[in-house]
């Protein structure tokens, strides 16, 4: 029996975008289109098997092992450290983690910046290497209103459009580093599927080139 | 008395069979003490996986540590001598799990092989390696890498440490895109990227991977390591374990501690690296040591998942006794089941949730057992 080859797709546009990367590459899994409410889909005789998940959640199926290989933002990868390959850039769901304020907003070296943000890990890295004294806040959601309301001074968070930002009087101060959807691979997995992993990523690759 | 092997887990059957591996080809068991002071590992704390250790202050004020790792210990208590000092070892250690970030014990079980380490030695502790992985499952793979070519590669290209840091970062996750992104704004030539691109990328059997390798590297690192490596390789290849050997120039591990060979062993149905290992003269240097060295580890506790147990019931009979019952005649009627070759409980009354296969109740007048319903 082919070994089956276990995808985890980000639920959503973004993954409904990479689903049709595979399906271009020659991956396909018709079941998935159909509208209901399954989360995972096989295709047996290919040897495949796609599963939606939570986006914050793929790479710990990947790194686990239930799935051999998936897609993630570059965000959640940086925040996470999980311990996987990262095969590709899909050059999708383009966006920036930056470093956003009131358009007031002055730098007063001598006080500690007070950072709002989801994405702890890369706050820190991020001023760690600028060598600035900060108090991370950590938060879950709307962290725009963070330094609206006094709780900090900056926040650090993903900017796609500006929109939400410009709504709430803020503005981009420094992009700390730009983020894309990445495909991942488990380290043990990419090992015993290697023939049909690689054909997958030689699939999308192409596509994204063609892309470009 | 002879002791079924139904009745040891999966990891404990692997420990024996690795043991018995070592002792073999003249490894002598180590055996160290559960304590190690803190001090060895405040020193060393980059080799270490994780820098949380649980340390505790002993009846004399010292402050002493449960050991988090075993090769540190190994290489402190090390003496010169003539030739090699082969040992290994099987130790539980404590740790903090990089994914549940919480302390865990952990059976790891090794070889270190310490002194005049030659070809050889570097042969027969791959070797070992790639036999301990077969050992556990048919279905596994060593990745071989070496340290001193991709140390070589990155310093013929004269970068920054950032970059330096950046670009083995991507090495480790097969991380072409990035590779190229941080080569290309440090200004790294063309030919030295295309060499570094080949070092991500490829992974193969040695056979099929070295003939387009080579060529790119030998300008980059030097001839004699790049050839001994190859050469190496070769031999492994032509081995009885050679099937499972790969080249993996992603296989990284801390430059300051290793400084040749690194390698990683996977076994397929375990998500993470079973064994991992390498030279570590780095070490050896930093500890004070003028010897070579070169050990791996294998890591038992990954093993939980993968021997499953199948048993399906936990108990082949389940005995039922009433009160007064005549001890010596239920015990005999007890070992009589024992001796038939199953296993036995005696209870009076069943256990909530307890498998069984059949439920039997002692007769106290004959003195037999009767299969019952209730």
């Amino acid at each position: 029996m082919k070994p089956m080859i276990n995808v985890a797709l980000p639920k959503g546009r973004l993954g409904e975008k990479v689903y049709d990367m595979f399906e271009k590459a020659g991956f396909p899994c018709p079941s998935i289109k159909e509208d209901n409410r399954r989360l995972i889909f096989e295709n047996e005789e290919l040897g495949l098997r796609f599963f939606w998940a939570k986006p914050s959640d793929v790479p710990i199926y990947v790194e686990r092992g239930v799935a051999d290989i998936g897609v993630a933002g570059k965000d959640i990868l940086l925040e996470y450290l999980p311990d996987v390959y990262e095969l590709l850039d899909l050059d999708l769901g383009k966006c920036r983690m930056a470093v956003a304020a009131p358009k007031d907003f002055r730098d007063d070296p001598r006080r500690t910046l007070r950072v709002a943000t989801k994405f702890s890990r890369i706050a820190k890295n991020y001023y760690d290497a600028l060598g600035r004294d900060i108090d991370i806040i950590h938060l879950n959601g709307s962290i725009e209103i963070a330094p609206i309301i006094g709780l900090s001074d900056v926040i650090v968070d993903i900017v796609e459009t500006g929109t939400t930002l410009k709504e709430n009087n803020l503005e981009v101060f420094a992009t700390v580093v730009p983020i894309s959807a990445r495909l991942i691979a488990n380290k043990s997995g990419f090992k015993f599927k290697n023939e049909t992993i690689e054909k997958i990523v030689r699939g999308i690759a192409a596509q994204v080139e063609m892309r470009k | 008395m002879s002791i079924a092997k139904s009745i040891l887990r999966g990891d404990e059957q692997a420990a024996l069979t690795l043991r018995a591996l070592y002792r073999d080809h003249g490894y002598t068991q180590y055996k160290m003490n559960k304590f190690e002071e803190y001090d060895l590992y405040v020193r060393n704390k980059d080799f270490l996986i994780s820098d949380h250790i649980i340390t505790f202050t002993d009846t004399s004020g010292k402050l002493l540590a449960l050991k988090p790792d075993v090769t540190l210990s190994i290489v402190k208590n090390s003496e010169k001598r003539a030739g090699t000092n082969k040992v290994y070892y099987q130790e539980n250690v404590y740790r903090v799990s990089g994914r549940t970030h919480t302390f865990r014990e952990i059976m790891q079980l090794g070889l270190e092989c310490i002194g005049d380490v030659d070809a050889f030695c570097r042969f027969e502790v791959l070797t070992l390696a790639a036999k301990s992985l077969k050992a556990i499952s048919p279905n596994a793979v060593l990745d071989v890498s070496h340290l001193g070519i991709v140390s070589a590669v990155l310093d013929s290209i004269g970068v920054t440490d950032a970059t330096r840091q950046g670009l083995l970062r991507c090495i480790g996750e097969k991380n072409v895109h990035e590779l190229r992104a941080i080569a290309t704004s440090a200004n790294v030539a063309p030919e030295r990227l295309d060499a570094l691109c080949a070092l991500v990328s490829s992974y193969g059997k040695p056979a099929a991977v070295l003939p387009s390798l080579m060529p790119l590297l030998y300008p980059l690192a030097p001839a004699n390591i790049l050839s001994d490596f190859s050469a190496l390789l070769t031999a492994l290849e032509s081995s009885p374990v050679g099937d499972i050997v790969r080249l993996d120039f992603s296989v990284i591990g801390n430059i300051g501690y290793y400084n040749g060979l690194v390698f990683k062993g996977f076994v397929d149905g375990v998500p993470d690296g079973l064994l991992s290992g390498g030279e570590y003269n780095g070490l050896m240097r930093k500890m004070g040591k003028s010897e070579d060295a070169i050990g791996f580890a294998v890591y038992l506790d990954a093993l939980e998942r993968f021997h499953k147990n199948d048993a399906d019931v936990d108990v082949d009979a389940v005995v039922l006794y009433g009160e007064g019952t005549d001890l010596a005649l239920l015990g005999r009627a007890m070992d009589d089941l024992v001796a038939s070759g199953k296993t036995v409980a005696a209870h009076r009354a069943v256990p909530t949730g307890l498998r069984y296969r059949e439920l039997l109740k002692f007769d106290e007048k004959e003195g037999t057992l009767i299969e019952t319903d209730d």
